[in-house]
């Protein structure tokens, strides 16, 4: 075959970072701290409130735990864990501005 | 020339009328409602000249009775001219978009739901020095869910008029009729945010909404239990299927009805002209050419207009992005995302507007995939084919109690078979020459609203439009020429018998190399002139069994059946399925990909598939029908 039909999704070992956004639970929040993404990526995701020192909840997950529902000031926003995983978050204090 | 120019202070007070005002506002702001009602339909769609973005131009009377152009811009969040929807935007407020007279003011819509992150937005806008308004829309969501804003205190910081209104329930509309016959000065904001840090802007948007007493309201209650409900693990996906399902079945139940009453009438309609015109080669050319050809793509009319009002629905409600984020795990396996997935769905009406829609996905290897596999889903024009072709083969019979017939299931089993190719092409374009990362999947989740009559209406009017205009130029002229070609060469002033015609000449030439598919020259004709749209077959059908005496009489099914075997019906079924045989869709990936590689790379690639796979259905089946 020219070409690969392994269905599944690539699995890489993400580092274990407790700071992720990737690894809150559902109903946990946190602070945005920083975006780890591409410029485009990490702009889109600025216009839609994802702004380090906001505040994200975690809403819900879709089937099968992947993507996940975020909350930040009021925009709900779904994104996989591929993007989440990159996103870091600080879980203590209170939020430097906004909600 | 206008406002624009005017920079001299003594003329300020007679200010020339605005005379256009262009509309901007972020997606899910409610613009398009807004747009809507201000215009009372009084639109017109066009292309920005050069690009592809499509626009609405509107028009409203302001007090003075003068009427205003108001233009729709595409929904953008900022006005970054990386991404070509924001490019457009800057490009018209500024003047630059070749064509376009530069707008004399602006209108922000926002949702004040969400004011936070849209004042960004009307920061952008408000920096470029034009009159502007700033319009809050949703107010009845905001004051129902607890939200506030003191809209005084907000102009102050903005240094604009703002206005708080609804689009649903008509509130607070007036304040664009008084914008456009005041003389508003160009904006002078307190303060506005550094150019270039999204944080500054966020920061910004902050205070400014502090400021203004601004109130973020609480999500609806309703759309948390709906989303557990539609995003459930086991509920979600299942919720899923049968809204798929129920979209089919309902064109199906629902449609088929009412194409019928439909055909009654035209059949009624055309027996009723043909009484009143004078035998001989105008009434064969009016009743069998352009009444027989256009009428039998007509009747489809009523389903397709079914499918747009379905999808529309779907998608006003919010459950779209919800269904998205249900799709992504599947699209992720074959290396696409759940954005993917609107286009994909929205490519079940017409493959047009979703290789349009495309433009949403970021990554420009995915867009290609996404253009490429999207006319292997089932569309509208491929409904009458389908429908004619089983109506005329597939006796109904209830499958699973009222839910579902045979007839539905093949056409579910047809639809199937078209997105299982899209599958396979889309992962074997992404394991070969488009290969990518996986593109970042990111989608706003709008809460729950009940669909707007009017916007929806709206889109069916303009879609409606769409498919008569069509019906009414390109089919009707293939009908002409088809009826010429079968009337011609005349012998002794008479139309020649069927078989000496020139259009059987032509048939009976490509016979050769479709005969292996269980297809006469009659299809053969058929399949040409659906090169120009699909439904087009049908009307081919229908004028060369008007003009055949043999068929003359009998209606369109029956002389399917005396046309086709079985298993040559369903062959033509699956080369309809895997087919690239609409000239729109061709052109439109001409534009979408800059060039004419993807389109003929496509078209090739979609007609070998389609030939091989009714080559073997016709095999196939034969072998098993005996």
């Amino acid at each position: 075959m020219i070409f690969n039909f392994k269905f599944g999704r690539r699995r890489k070992a993400a580092p274990e970072k407790s700071s992720a956004l990737a690894d809150l639970k559902v109903g946990e929040s946190a602070i945005l701290a920083d975006l780890k993404l591409s410029p485009a990526v990490a702009e889109h995701l600025m216009n839609l409130g994802f702004v380090p020192g906001l505040v994200v909840k975690v809403l819900r997950s879709g089937p099968g735990g992947d993507p996940r529902v975020y909350r930040v000031d009021g925009t709900e926003v779904a994104m996989r864990r591929d993007l989440s995983q990159h996103i870091d978050v600080e879980l203590i204090g209170a939020p430097a501005f906004g909600d | 020339m206008g406002a624009s120019t005017m920079s001299c202070h003594a003329v300020e007070k007679v200010r020339t009328a605005y005379r256009t005002v262009a509309v901007i506002g972020p997606p899910n702001s409610g613009k398009t409602t807004l747009f809507n009602r201000l215009t009372k339909l009084r639109q017109k769609v066009g292309n920005f000249p050069g690009v592809t973005v499509e626009h609405h131009t509107g028009y409203i009377r302001d007090a003075n009775g003068q009427e205003v152009a108001l233009v729709d811009l595409p929904g953008v969040y900022s006005l970054n001219p990386k991404s070509e929807d924001e490019k457009v935007a800057v490009d018209v407020l500024t003047g630059n978009m070749p064509g376009m007279p530069m707008p004399d003011a602006a209108i922000v819509v926002l949702n004040s739901t969400n004011l936070h992150t849209h004042l960004v937005l009307a920061a952008r806008v408000i920096a470029l020095g034009m009159p502007t308004l700033v319009l809050l829309n949703m107010s009845d969501e905001l004051r129902k869910q607890d939200g506030d804003v003191d809209v005084l205190a907000l102009a102050r910081q903005l240094g604009t008029p703002v206005a708080l209104v609804s689009a649903t329930t008509g509130e607070g509309l007036e304040a664009v009729q008084n914008f456009l016959s005041s003389s508003a000065a160009a904006p002078e904001p307190l303060e506005l945010p550094v150019i270039g840090s999204t944080r500054g802007y966020r920061e910004w948007a902050v205070r400014v909404g502090a400021h203004a007493g601004y109130r973020r309201p609480a999500t609806p209650v309703w759309t948390s239990r709906l989303d557990s409900l539609f995003l459930h693990r086991v509920w979600g996906p299942v919720i899923f299927a049968v809204v798929v399902i129920g979209v089919f079945q309902t064109i199906f139940a629902v449609g088929q009805p009412l194409s019928n009453l439909f055909q009654k009438f035209l059949d009624t309609t055309g027996a009723a002209i043909g009484h009143h015109l004078p035998a001989g080669m105008l009434q064969s050319l009016i009743i069998n050419g352009v009444w027989k050809g256009s009428g039998s793509v007509l009747v489809f009319l009523p389903q397709i207009l079914l499918l747009f009002l379905v999808i529309g629905i779907l998608e006003d409600s919010g459950y779209l992005s919800r269904a998205a984020v249900i799709a992504d795990r599947t699209m992720s396996r074959v290396g696409l995302n759940g954005k993917s997935f609107i286009p994909l769905l929205s490519a079940y009406a017409c493959a047009v507007p979703a290789i349009m829609a495309t433009r949403t996905i970021e990554s420009k290897r995915d867009r290609i995939a996404t253009i490429l596999i999207a006319p292997f889903m089932t569309c509208s024009a491929r409904l009458p084919v389908y429908t004619m072709v089983i109506a005329a083969f597939l006796p109904e019979r209830r499958l699973l109690g009222p839910f579902l017939g045979t007839r539905a299931a093949a056409m579910l089993g047809l639809y199937v078979l078209g997105f299982l190719m899209a599958v396979f092409t889309a992962r074997l374009l992404k394991s070969t020459v488009l290969k990518s990362k996986d593109a970042p999947f990111i989608l706003e989740m709008p809460p729950y609203r009940w669909p707007m009559p009017v916007s929806l209406g709206m889109r069916l009017v303009d879609r409606g439009k769409a498919f008569l205009y069509r019906a009414g130029t390109v089919i009707m002229l293939v009908s002409l020429l088809l009826w010429a070609a079968t009337n011609f060469p005349m012998h002794h002033g008479q139309p020649p018998e069927i078989q000496n015609s020139v259009v059987a000449k032509l048939g009976q030439a490509i016979e050769p190399v479709i005969r292996p598919l269980g297809f006469d020259w009659k299809i053969g004709v058929g399949l040409l002139t659906s090169l120009a749209a699909r439904e087009v077959i049908i009307a081919t059908l229908g004028t060369l069994n008007g003009v055949d005496p043999a068929s003359h009489a009998a209606d369109l099914q029956t002389a399917l059946r005396h046309e086709l075997t079985p298993a040559a019906a369903v062959a033509l079924l699956v080369f309809f399925a895997f087919a690239m045989q609409c000239m729109s869709t061709v052109a439109v990936v001409r534009r979408e990909t800059n060039g004419w590689k993807w389109p003929a790379i496509q078209f090739g690639y979609m007609t070998i598939v389609a030939y091989v796979a009714a080559f073997a259905a016709y095999h196939i089946v034969g072998r098993i029908l005996g």
